[in-house]
């Protein structure tokens, strides 16, 4: 087995792993930790990928603003020890997501996706080659995106706001 | 280089799992993460696309999901502080105003 694949099914396992974590976990903080290291293993794929501003922005985004947001909100709250048993629910979903896995992973099972990459050029995945994408095709929905940020802004203040 | 269904059948696991914490968990916090676990599983899909099709597309796509995803949780805590206030709890199963 090659480097690359050998990196790639390591990733996988630690992935998943920390997934795992993050949803069976019984304390509120520590599922968050285990959200932090996904969310990392996940920008290390995206560079293994050739999509290294992406990869960069996901450690930002995600891994540094929302995360911290979700740690600010579980210290505001404190809500350790909150959480009832979860009985038959457990079972139930559990067995719910088994099926749309099982429902999923066959059909990506075949011969028909391609094997091997398309040889990338030097600059695919750059910030020059996104920008030039996302200000020529994608301009009215990265306007829209501003839009819904602002809006997003506006609507936590009104909604997290104390009421007198 | 692993080929693309690798990267489809992670994406398809790593979902499932959020799907999981979705269905079973009764704290509203960390529903919220699955629910941000399960638009990572997709950005993976986008991005493994993007590579395997030589294609930037995917990736700008990802820009985006992330601006949505950054304002869902954004109005999503707020909502689960404005329903804490009220009723001193996070479990789900108590938002049941609308229920018949």
């Amino acid at each position: 087995m090659d480097t690359p694949s050998l990196i790639f099914f390591l990733l996988a396992a630690l992935l998943v792993i920390s997934s795992l974590l993050v949803v069976f976990l019984r304390n509120v903080v520590h599922c968050a930790m285990a959200l932090v290291t996904a969310l990392l293993i996940i920008a290390i794929l995206f560079v293994t990928l050739h999509a290294p501003m992406v990869g960069i922005l996901q450690v930002m985004v995600y891994a540094g603003a929302i995360m911290v947001l979700f740690l600010f909100v579980i210290m505001f709250l404190n809500p350790v020890d909150l959480e009832r048993q979860r009985g038959l629910w457990w079972g139930f979903g559990t067995i719910l997501s088994l099926m749309l896995a099982c429902v999923l992973i066959p059909m990506f099972i075949n011969d028909e996706s391609p094997a091997d990459p398309v040889a990338a050029t030097d600059i695919f995945g750059s910030p020059e080659m996104l920008a030039k994408s996302l200000f020529n095709d994608f301009v009215l929905p990265f306007e829209i995106a501003s839009v819904l940020l602002l809006v997003a802004i506006i609507g936590a203040v009104v909604l997290a706001k104390r009421e007198h | 280089m692993v080929p693309l269904n690798y990267y489809l059948i992670l994406s398809a696991v790593i979902f499932a799992i959020g799907v999981i914490g979705v269905l079973i968990r009764r704290n509203l916090i960390v529903v919220l993460m699955s629910i941000e676990l399960m638009l990572n599983a997709v950005n993976l899909t986008f991005i493994a696309f993007s590579r395997y099709l030589g294609s930037v597309e995917g990736q700008v796509v990802v820009f985006f999901v992330m601006a949505v995803a950054a304002a869902e949780a954004v109005i999503g805590l707020a909502i689960v502080i404005s329903v804490f206030r009220h009723r001193q709890s996070l479990d789900p199963q108590e938002m049941q105003l609308l229920k018949w």
